[in-house]
């Protein structure tokens, strides 16, 4: 059947070289339509670079609440991440692989919050988790446990909207992969975990890096969910965005410092990890 | 005998208001075309029966109406936003665009509105004073202090000598409603309207007047309107005797 294919790719990413990059010449149409893209995203940086009061920039930058902001986003985006990755890793492996009645459903659920409206979402974890919801009351019952306005709300918000993307990235390179490795170290003698450990997730390493990075960038973002269902309140669940947000009502000079923070700290962190995860000399599973 | 004398004092303040600042000729045209019309939230309830009944009078008209926090219109204007009137809950937001020239003419007072403490309905924890926000079983949320609502209730409490440490500093008064009608949040203050237009939702315990304060919405049609003539028809049926019985019936205050 088609497998050539499948292989040689398989062999690609197994040997961590990334395919050949520089050869290619694009027809002019595609050249064309592939700059007004880059276009469009630069126009929006370009304009807040071009807005921003560079004299108080560095003192905006480095107040209490941009601080305290930043510090907040960090931790709680990064708990989301690992979140999404202990959570939604097993998830991605049964959805490429366990054939169980309403795997579809399952699918789409695990989707949904992607498309829901963030406000929504964060309306709806209130009616689930809040301390009056379907499951919270008895949080608050059983074991005083109040979700709504604390840290954990506001990585429970990020997690929530975060996990799909880390879900079907993991779960398309699971799908693509040849299986004979795995059904060979099986062969061997070693345990579903040890493969799923050792063989397993090094194939898919990219994958994984690049679902969690998609993870990690939407939690960073996350502004809807998280200001309704977690509140507003500095150091605790005033993260980046909604700070840039009430600062834009007030002192916008102070929000498009904010959000050029935030932008700055975002792409370092994407272009690093794109030279040095998933491209640039050092590619994946080199070792 | 206290309607009489707010029935005057509104027929007065609507003729002068009436009146084009800048001396621009209004010619025979009624109002017409387009209006979009961007107020407190506060006002939402007040201001979509405003805008009906304005369409009521003048069928060429469409009222487009947008609700959100004073300070947020306030930076979507000054940013562009296309709009004709705004409606603040403060006169510090409405000042942000007097200054910036984004008025037409001087801005009305319009209606004033007092605070209150809303609390879950039948108001379970007996909150009865604005000390016992500071208890520590109550959860208490307030707006940020951008929001006119944050500021009017930061200078409550400060004038009451409470201090409370909010978990929660919303982006609207509706924001703190909601969450105290959902009963995440036992207690915010908001304005009086608030609670009444929250119906059984939501209870309202009384703030002493010698503690309140009177908030002043003040109203004006924006610099870059492009239906101003419309718009300024709209500021004159806000503050007529019709407007003023409007706004009255959702609790506002005359000016």
């Amino acid at each position: 059947m088609g497998e050539t294919p499948v292989v040689a790719h398989r062999r690609g990413t197994h040997r961590g070289r990334p395919q050949r990059v520089g050869r290619e010449r694009l027809p002019v149409g595609a050249v064309v339509l592939a700059t007004i893209a880059v276009a469009f995203f630069a126009a929006p940086f370009l304009g807040l670079l071009w807005r921003v009061p560079w004299s108080d920039a560095w003192q905006v930058a480095t107040s209490e609440t941009v601080r305290r902001a930043l510090w907040l986003s960090a931790r709680t985006s990064l708990a989301s991440t690992v979140a999404s990755l202990v959570l939604g890793v097993p998830l991605a492996w049964a959805l490429a692989r366990v054939d169980f009645p309403g795997r579809s459903l399952v699918r789409a659920l695990a989707t949904l919050s992607m498309v829901l409206p963030p406000v929504v979402g964060g309306v709806a974890l209130f009616f689930s988790f809040g301390r009056r919801g379907l499951f919270g009351q008895y949080l608050d019952q059983w074991f005083g446990i109040t979700l709504p306005f604390t840290t954990t709300a506001v990585v429970m918000a990020q997690t929530f909207v975060a996990m799909p993307f880390l879900v079907l990235t993991v779960e398309a390179a699971l799908r693509q992969l040849d299986r004979r490795f795995e059904d060979a170290a099986r062969t061997l003698g070693a345990s579903r975990w040890y493969v799923f450990r050792r063989v397993t997730l090094p194939s898919i390493r990219p994958a994984l890096v690049a679902g969690a990075v998609l993870a990690w960038a939407r939690a960073l973002g996350e502004f809807g969910a998280t200001i309704t269902f977690a509140g507003n309140l500095p150091g605790t669940t005033q993260t980046m965005p909604l700070a840039t947000y009430l600062a834009l009502e007030s002192n916008p000079d102070e929000a498009l410092v904010i959000s050029v923070v935030l932008i700055a700290v975002s792409f370092s962190v994407l272009v690093g990890l794109r030279e040095r995860w998933l491209g640039g000399g050092t590619g994946p599973g080199a070792g | 005998m206290l309607a009489a004398t707010i029935v005057g004092a509104a027929a007065c303040g609507g003729d002068d208001a009436g009146r084009p600042a800048d001396g621009e000729p209004t010619g025979p045209a009624g109002p017409t075309g387009a209006l979009r019309v961007f107020a407190a939230a506060s006002l939402t309830e007040a201001f979509a029966a405003l805008a009906d009944a304005f369409e009521d009078e003048h069928p060429d008209v469409t009222v487009t109406t947008n609700f959100a926090a004073s300070s947020e219109l306030a930076t979507q204007i000054l940013e562009g936003a296309p709009a004709d009137v705004y409606a603040s809950a403060d006169e510090t937001n409405m000042a942000r665009l007097v200054d910036a020239g984004e008025t037409a003419g001087e801005p009305i007072v319009f209606a004033t509105n007092r605070l209150q403490i809303a609390v879950e309905p039948g108001n379970p924890l007996g909150i009865a004073a604005l000390d016992d926000l500071a208890d520590a079983d109550v959860l208490f949320i307030t707006a940020a202090p951008q929001v006119p609502i944050g500021r009017y209730a930061a200078a409550v409490l400060d004038a009451a000598g409470v201090d409370v440490t909010p978990r929660s500093l919303e982006g609207s008064v509706r924001g703190v409603v909601n969450k105290v009608v959902l009963g995440e949040a036992d207690a915010g203050i908001v304005f009086e309207t608030d609670v009444r237009a929250a119906g059984d939702s939501a209870t309202g315990v009384d703030i002493p007047d010698e503690l309140n304060v009177v908030a002043r919405y003040p109203l004006a049609v924006t610099g870059s309107s492009t239906n101003a003539n419309t718009a300024r028809a709209f500021v004159d049926f806000v503050a007529s005797v019709a407007g003023r019985a409007i706004l009255a019936e959702f609790g506002f205050g005359a000016p």
